[in-house]
């Protein structure tokens, strides 16, 4: 049984030395969030019988998909087991697992000294993990690696600790083996973490500056703001600045998370914890911002911020053109909490009035998606999702494109897109495959190297509208589920791009118009055109469907016009259901979009636009 | 599985119709439509009501068989007269269908026949009209049909193709129907229809003119032709899901029906309605107008389906819950409805544009009237009758009837 150790230092009041500031970086189901659990556990922060499976994984589509997108800041208690008189504070900031939260991962290593590279014995690090821990290893952080669910009939320990110990270089026996599932080896993980990891250094005169690392919206306090404290003190009731802003808050409470909020006197230098001002929405409170005191505050903020920068958009329309009030409303109360999420009104011919959105990726779109369509009650038809564009005409004029539909007409002289850097983790056996695809994705080796025997690491340049679109299921499926893939913005690339429009009818529908390389346009144009054949029913008038670049048609197809829509026999019995059917039919014409004069099923258009999003689904998972 | 009932409000236990119902009577004809829901084989194809059992049981033991089907139906033929109360109509015609109708001994059919008449009295001209398969009649059997009053019969050609009748499940040989045909002209029948059905899975044109031909060849004054529908739940859909045999493709469909129209009209037959062709006015099927344009008439028998003034009703279908219904005195429908005037103006609509004289444009709203102009541009409605007030479909309309009702009716 944990035993709440004695003397515990209150905040405000705790010494920095007595002070460890870590984090955990895994990749999902590695075991981040069970092993949390179990030092919570530990620690006596949750009673076991409060204890509920992965205690700081609020959302429900988080706990489902096993993913953590917002992270929070706990406080320990621990008296390490050689120096039992000595209780510590462990301050356990918890770290979005995804690609698409980069810039948050980055701030929340920046509030620590130190983190566990948490890998599952049986499966070895993935990309993003080791993306993560190059950049805790840019931040100087101390690394402690950690290998789970030893107790797994799989396991591998000695191989995997081999791969920690080549890639952070360390000694292979210098690598902790823990489960924690059962519990075993992690008093001793906690020792670690006091030993190693150093505790922090802050000037306690000075004037306070405390990083934000997360901020969240509860709909009973406001936005709940997550610091750490580099230098000087904050306390409760005095006003507080935004650096990046200027905006004035008053401090309504400040306190520590053990795990639920505890309000304090204060927080002093090293100490992490929460602030509620009354605001109500996070995009006052901004990750990476520094907070100072408004009377005698800090100069000069601390580095590192950054403005969170959509990289993705799609267009959402609500399938009921009457729930667009709804959409709005929804997207609102979502962006109270989610500072990355923009979005503006957007009207489509074919799809009617809807926004035009922009994530941090396609997890956030998929997020962001799911929650619309769980939480607000919505059906929504997305577009293709598609990355930012910036055309620079003849005239040099520029135009900034986030809607296919909005590519200028006219003489263009160049086109950049946004480059990532890929990092991709597989077995040896599937290299030629991964280059394979990557290459038809205009990708650009970068450089290669041997985890260990069997294992690789591929890094590559590619232009993010490939990742965009279908990469990361072709990845998995080319290498049987095996890859591992992480990206990061790096720029941006002048290519030779078109836009592919499709016409029905002679009719453009906007919502299918695509941006694609010159050399994939013809590709584009024939599956979608042979698609829409398949989807779209036959009509009164043959129709023909064309996609086209300008006025260039690149493939056509043509529906046939119907010839036989009848009912061969119409007897007393079958009046009534007859007459029922037509009221059906009715309702399902309703549900037609018209372009121009052509009826097309929304199923179409679902059809047509999710295949293409399917990269989304499943990103991230393993 | 026969086909599923609609869904309905309840009948009252004795069968009554509201007042409505039955207000204005007199100027409609009445008929009646006797099912017998028996047949030797069920046809792959085949959803209608009908069981090849000779006895089914019903609640409480009431046993409904073959042998005494005449007598259960009779039951209900009473029913009728009481809940017609003093309604005066003789009936004007009479159709009895199936299942398999000469499955029952010809007396058993004149002995309904006869039940009718008893109790309301048939019209001199009345139409008396039954099924019958080619493989269960003779010239004796047609004989006593004749000599009982019926003067129209109806025989279930399909096909003149073996392979063809194979899938059907149709176990007459080629060439019976149309002997069939002789023997009952020979017995004295003044009307006689042959059912054909087109676009079977394995069918090409050629089966199809052959199977025309053969039918004409026979001398009818009626045929029906009509496009094979797979329906759910029969065991020709479950063949097809299964991949075994092809489903037919709708351009077919149309291209047969093109060839019925064709063959059909150069031997003299006109269209009436979109499956339906007869030599002559007097050749056309009165019992079945009935249906088309809204007049009365009773439907006795499991899962048979009614109409009276406005009132949609359908018997319950397993014969023996059928019969129990009968022998405790209570009414055998399972359900009803009681349609608006829109739902009977929409029923108007989807009805009478199956006929050649057409849906009146006075019955259409402004959308549907536009909507008919459309219609008439694109070539699918009659300029000369549009002209002159109605909506008359083309022989294109006539293949796109059900897309014209759905603009029609807005």
């Amino acid at each position: 049984m944990p035993a709440t150790p004695s003397h515990v230092p209150e905040p405000s009041r705790t010494d920095p030395a007595l002070i460890r500031n870590f984090c955990i970086i895994a990749h999902i189901d590695h075991g981040k969030s069970t092993l949390a659990d179990r030092m919570l556990q530990l620690t006596g922060v949750v009673e076991q019988r409060q204890m509920r499976a992965q205690y700081l994984d609020r959302m429900d589509i988080e706990r489902e998909r096993g993913i953590t997108i917002k992270s929070q800041a706990v406080r320990l208690p621990w008296a390490p087991t050689h120096d039992k008189g000595n209780t510590h504070i462990l301050n356990m900031i918890d770290t979005p697992g995804h690609v698409d939260f980069t810039y948050e991962v980055s701030r929340s290593l920046a509030a620590c000294e130190g983190t566990i590279l948490l890998v599952d014995a049986a499966q070895g690090i993935e990309a993003q993990t080791l993306a993560n821990l190059y950049l805790a290893m840019e931040n100087d952080l101390t690394i402690i690696p950690v290998l789970n669910k030893i107790d797994l009939p799989a396991a591998q320990p000695e191989k995997f600790a081999e791969e920690l110990a080549n890639l952070i270089g360390c000694d292979p026996g210098d690598v902790l083996k823990v489960s924690a599932k059962t519990g075993l080896g992690v008093e001793a993980l906690l020792d670690k973490v006091v030993e190693q990891i150093p505790a922090p250094v802050g000037v306690k005169d000075a004037p306070a500056r405390a990083m934000i690392f997360d901020s969240v919206y509860d709909s009973y306090r406001g936005v709940v703001t997550y610091v750490r404290v580099i230098d000087g003190q904050l306390n409760k009731r005095e006003r507080i600045r935004m650096m990046s802003t200027g905006a004035t808050h008053e401090l309504l409470e400040i306190g520590t998370n053990s795990p639920e909020m505890l309000p304090a006197d204060g927080l002093g230098v090293g100490e992490v914890g929460y602030l509620i001002t009354g605001v109500k929405d996070v995009r006052q409170s901004k990750v990476g911002d520094t907070v100072t005191s408004q009377s005698k505050g800090a100069e000069e903020a601390l580095g590192g911020y950054k403005d969170p920068k959509p990289m993705v958009f799609s267009g959402l329309y609500p399938l009921d053109g009457s729930d667009y009030p709804e959409l709005r409303e929804a997207l609102d109360k979502l962006q109270l909490n989610d500072a990355a999420l923009v979005y503006e009104p957007e009207t489509s011919a074919a799809l009617g009035f809807g926004f035009r959105v922009g994530f941090l990726g396609l997890l956030h779109l998929d997020v962001i998606r799911e929650r619309l369509e769980r939480e607000f009650g919505l059906d929504l038809i997305a577009t293709a999702p598609n990355v930012v564009y910036r055309v620079i005409m003849e005239d040099g004029t520029e135009h900034t494109v986030t809607n296919p539909s909005e590519f200028p007409e006219g003489k263009i002289q160049e086109v950049y897109e946004p480059v990532v850097r890929a990092t991709i983790l597989a077995p040896t056996e599937f290299i030629g495959a991964i280059m394979e695809l990557c290459q038809t994705r205009r990708g650009t080796l970068l450089g290669m190297d041997y985890l260990s025997e069997d294992r690789v690491e591929i890094r590559y340049t590619l232009p993010l509208a490939e990742i965009v679109f279908d990469f990361f299921d072709q990845l998995k499926s080319k290498t049987r589920g095996y890859a591992s893939l992480d990206y990061e913005p790096t720029g941006e690339q002048s290519s030779s791009l078109v836009k592919v429009d499709i016409l029905l009818h002679g009719d453009k529908v906007d919502a299918f118009s695509a941006i694609t390389h010159k050399d994939q346009a013809y590709a584009y144009g024939v599956r979608l055109v042979a698609k829409l054949k398949e989807l779209i029913p036959r009509q009164n008038f043959e129709v023909p469907v064309q996609a086209a670049i300008g006025s260039r048609v690149i493939a056509r197809e043509t529906i046939r016009a119907i010839r036989k829509d009848v009912l061969a026999k119409c007897y007393g019995g079958d009046i009534s259901r007859k007459r029922k059917l037509l009221e059906k039919q009715k309702e399902g014409k309703k549900r037609m979009k018209m372009v121009g004069s052509v009826e097309v099923p929304q199923e179409a258009f679902i059809a047509v636009l999710s295949s293409d999003d399917s990269a989304g689904s499943g990103k991230g998972k393993k | 599985m026969p086909s599923a009932l609609p869904d309905g409000e309840p009948v009252p236990a004795d069968g009554a119709l509201p007042a409505s119902a039955l207000a204005g009577a007199a100027d409609r004809p009445l008929g009646f439509y006797l099912h017998v829901p028996y047949c030797a084989t069920r046809c792959g194809y085949c959803d209608f009501n009908t069981y090849t059992a000779t006895e089914l049981r019903g609640t409480g033991g009431v046993l409904a068989s073959r042998d005494n089907y005449a007598e259960t139906l009779t039951d209900e033929i009473r029913l009728a007269r009481k809940v017609l109360g003093d309604d005066p109509r003789e009936v004007r015609t009479v159709f009895v269908g199936g299942g398999t109708p000469t499955l029952l001994a010809a007396g058993d059919l004149v002995r309904m026949l006869h039940a009718i008449r008893d109790e309301f009295g048939l019209a001199a001209d009345a139409e008396i009209t039954t099924e019958a398969n080619p493989e269960s009649v003779d010239p004796a059997y047609l004989a006593t049909l004749r000599e009982g009053g019926f003067n129209r019969i109806s025989f279930g050609m399909q096909s003149a193709r073996q392979h063809v009748l194979k899938v059907l499940d149709r176990t007459h040989t080629p060439g019976r129907p149309e002997r069939c045909v002789a023997q009952a002209r020979a017995a004295g029948f003044e009307h006689i229809n042959l059912d054909l059905i087109y676009g079977t899975p394995g069918e090409s044109d050629d089966d199809w003119r052959a199977s025309l031909d053969a039918a004409l060849g026979a001398g009818p004054d009626h045929v029906s032709a009509y496009a094979l529908i797979v329906e759910e739940g029969t065991q020709l859909a479950r063949r097809i899901r299964r991949g075994e045999i092809p489903m037919t493709d709708d351009d077919v469909h149309a291209d047969r029906y093109l060839i019925a129209e064709e063959t059909l009209s150069a031997a003299g037959f006109d269209w009436y309605e979109v499956s339906n062709w007869a030599t002559s006015e007097a050749g056309r099927c009165l019992h079945n107008e009935l249906y088309w344009r809204g007049a009365d008439w009773w439907g006795a028998g499991p899962g048979a389906h009614s109409h009276v003034g406005g009132v949609r009703w359908w018997n319950v279908k397993h014969p023996g819950a059928y019969a129990a219904a009968l022998a405790a005195g209570r009414s055998p429908g399972a359900g009803r409805e009681i349609l608006s005037d829109e739902d009977r103006r929409v029923e108007r609509i989807l009805l009478e544009l199956r006929l050649r004289e057409g849906v009146p444009l006075s019955l259409l709203r402004e959308d549907g009237l536009a909507a008919s102009r459309r219609a008439l541009s694109e070539g699918l409605l009659q300029e000369g009758a549009y002209e002159a007030g109605s909506a008359v479909l083309t022989l294109r309309g006539r293949l796109l009837a059900d897309a014209v009702v759905r603009d029609l009716v807005d």
